[in-house]
């Protein structure tokens, strides 16, 4: 049975406008003028206990209006939505007992107080028996590398370690299912990994349902073997990265490295892209030419370094997809 | 949000309060730097009423020596006094953030509620020995009239700091309404301010504005517990005045509990 089923769910905004200018502003006091922005708009998919979804979109696509209905702070105007048999804003502390939320942009953790006092409180609010809290607080300072975080006030930690600690908060409690959203923002290369590592784990090992938003395709490319796209309150897909690939486009690409460095590169089925020095980048469409003939035909006309196939750049798909969508 | 919900919830609203209590505790010199100027505010005080008294040959509704034990309680516990929303609070409400408070498994009220009790707790536990402390070895602070009256002033301030953490609840939930900020926490601390008695001991109002004061829940921060403090209200009315304190803390908790149930209904339907 679905963890998560999501039926024909509606969110409409009203929006205040008012005319620029004073003249404008008083008008506004007598009578508003209300824009209707449909933020969800009959929206419909359901997650299996133990999936990895990644909730991708545009900004203001209706990602977070749907992660916020889903952990119960918001209610829709229409539509079924039931997580784990729930529906959240009518047993919203039942159901948020048994979730975890990681909002990139903002804390859960008391910034004046060293991160394990954090940890007791919400202990106290989760209400966490003392021997599950406390294996659960040894392990997630095995996974995250929290060791010498955990007396340091919150405000003196770096970006990536707050992250990191509001990881192991979000998940004391061992929540069946974790929503994060955007949980790399803003932070280092380092630290992105250390989180993309950690999600995928705690997937894996722990069986945990994720659901995944953010803007980095790498996140979603490491991370993700399901993808929901959405725009302007709509799912656009509901597939794999491989179909949202396939949607795009089949071209994929082939570097090749010369051994020196020539004019041209001759070949009927594949178009020159870019080059830099003695590095050739070509785009080639598999249906008509396969990669190993590809690959054979250069090697015997060239000299040949070193070459390997690339896929094209997640991001330059989805822009494609937004933009195809008239987005 | 049921009577069993919030009992079993208990652990998880006195760990809010308690680390609020020691988030603030790290506030020291702002205690010392409050110590000084409500010393030097004192100081002031002291002088005019003494001045006042020795001007005036009609016997006054509260002697010299009260009103100076009045004017010392005043400054030593003034954060009694609901002067400000609490920040964090406000910031959330600003922000829009606030709805994701609704994220955690807790009454948001008594999640508040908590909050700004231990929130408020900690700076005046901070002053108050100090200021008390100088204040009854240098200037005139006498100790209570009567162990009994020592009893009922603690009661009654404990009640009295219930009564201003639900007024500083209420005023934080009006932001949800006035968003622009702190104009109705202003409003109240400046009228809070005379109405309790902080700036002139109630006694000293005239007759009829007295009456008016005894209906409203401002003296219960204030002047009750001090007056009860130097014997001026007498034992026999300190389970009234006690039971009045209450009353009007609890209507104002109910009447908080209800606005915020309003305003998160509109936020969550509105979102944000």
């Amino acid at each position: 049975m679905p963890q998560i089923v999501v039926q024909d769910l509606c969110k409409t905004f009203r929006v205040a406008e008012r005319d620029p200018g004073a003249w404008g502003a008083i008008k506004g006091l007598f009578h508003r003028r209300y824009r209707h922005t449909s933020a969800l708009d009959h929206i419909s998919f359901s997650i299996e206990p133990g999936e990895l979804v990644g909730y991708i979109g545009p900004n203001g696509a209706g990602k977070s209006t749907t992660v916020k209905v889903l952990a119960g702070i918001l209610v829709p105007d229409s539509g079924v939505c039931q997580v784990m048999g729930r529906t959240p804003w009518k047993q919203r502390i039942p159901h948020v007992s048994q979730i975890g939320v990681v909002f990139g942009q903002r804390t859960q953790l008391w910034w004046d107080l060293p991160v394990i006092e954090s940890f007791e409180l919400l202990r106290a609010i989760y209400r966490v028996p003392a021997p599950v809290y406390r294996h659960n607080v040894e392990e997630m300072v095995a996974l995250l590398g929290l060791g010498e975080l955990l007396d340091t006030p919150v405000r003196q930690l770096s970006l990536g370690q707050r992250m990191r600690c509001d990881l192991a908060a979000a998940l004391l409690h061992r929540p069946a299912l974790l929503y994060l959203d955007e949980p790399t923002i803003g932070l280092d290369a380092v630290s992105k990994l250390a989180v993309r590592q950690f999600v995928k784990r705690l997937n894996k090992e722990r069986g945990v349902t994720v659901m995944l938003t953010t803007h980095d395709m790498d996140d979603v490319e490491a991370l993700c073997r399901r993808i929901l796209l959405i725009n302007r309150g709509k799912i656009l897909l509901d597939g794999t990265v491989a179909d949202l690939r396939a949607q795009v486009s089949r071209l994929r690409r082939l570097v090749v490295v010369l051994r020196e460095e020539k004019d041209w590169i001759e070949t009927d089925e594949a178009r020159v892209i870019g080059r830099q020095g003695p590095q050739v980048t070509l785009e080639f469409d598999p249906e008509r030419i396969s990669a190993p003939d590809l690959i054979h035909h250069l090697t015997s006309a060239y000299g040949v370094r070193d070459l390997y196939v690339e896929n094209l750049p997640i991001e330059e798909i989805v822009a494609e997809v937004y933009q195809g969508a008239g987005m | 949000m049921t009577a069993q919900t919030l009992l079993r919830g208990w652990r998880g609203y006195r760990a809010v309060m308690s680390a609020r209590l020691r988030e603030m505790l790290q506030y020291r010199t702002a205690a010392v730097a409050g110590m000084v100027t409500q010393v030097f505010w004192g100081l002031i005080h002291l002088m005019i009423y003494q001045a006042f008294y020795r001007s005036t040959a009609t016997p006054q509704p509260m002697s010299l020596a009260e009103t100076v034990d009045y004017i010392w309680l005043v400054q030593a516990l003034l954060l009694l006094m609901p002067w400000r929303t609490d920040a964090e609070i406000q910031d959330m409400i600003r922000t829009g953030n606030v709805a994701f408070e609704l994220a955690k498994p807790a009454d948001l009220y008594t999640l508040w509620f908590a909050r700004i009790l231990g929130g408020r707790a900690a700076p005046m536990l901070l002053r108050f020995p100090l200021i008390y402390g100088m204040a009854a070895l240098f200037f005139g602070l006498r100790l209570p009239a009567s162990p009994a009256a020592a009893g009922a002033f603690v009661l009654s301030v404990l009640a009295a700091f219930l009564l201003s953490s639900a007024i500083t609840t209420l005023m934080t939930i009006s932001l949800m309404w006035t968003l622009a900020g702190d104009g109705v926490a202003r409003l109240t601390a400046t009228f809070a301010s005379v109405l309790s008695g902080s700036i002139i001991p109630l006694p000293l109002f005239p007759g009829n504005l007295q009456r008016v004061l005894n209906l409203l829940p401002f003296r219960g921060l204030m002047d009750v517990p001090f007056r009860l403090y130097s014997g001026n209200i007498p034992l026999s009315a300190f389970p009234r005045e006690l039971a009045l304190q209450l009353a009007w803390a609890l209507t104002l908790i109910v009447l908080g509990r209800v606005l915020l149930a309003r305003g998160m209904r509109r936020l969550v339907v509105q979102g944000g």
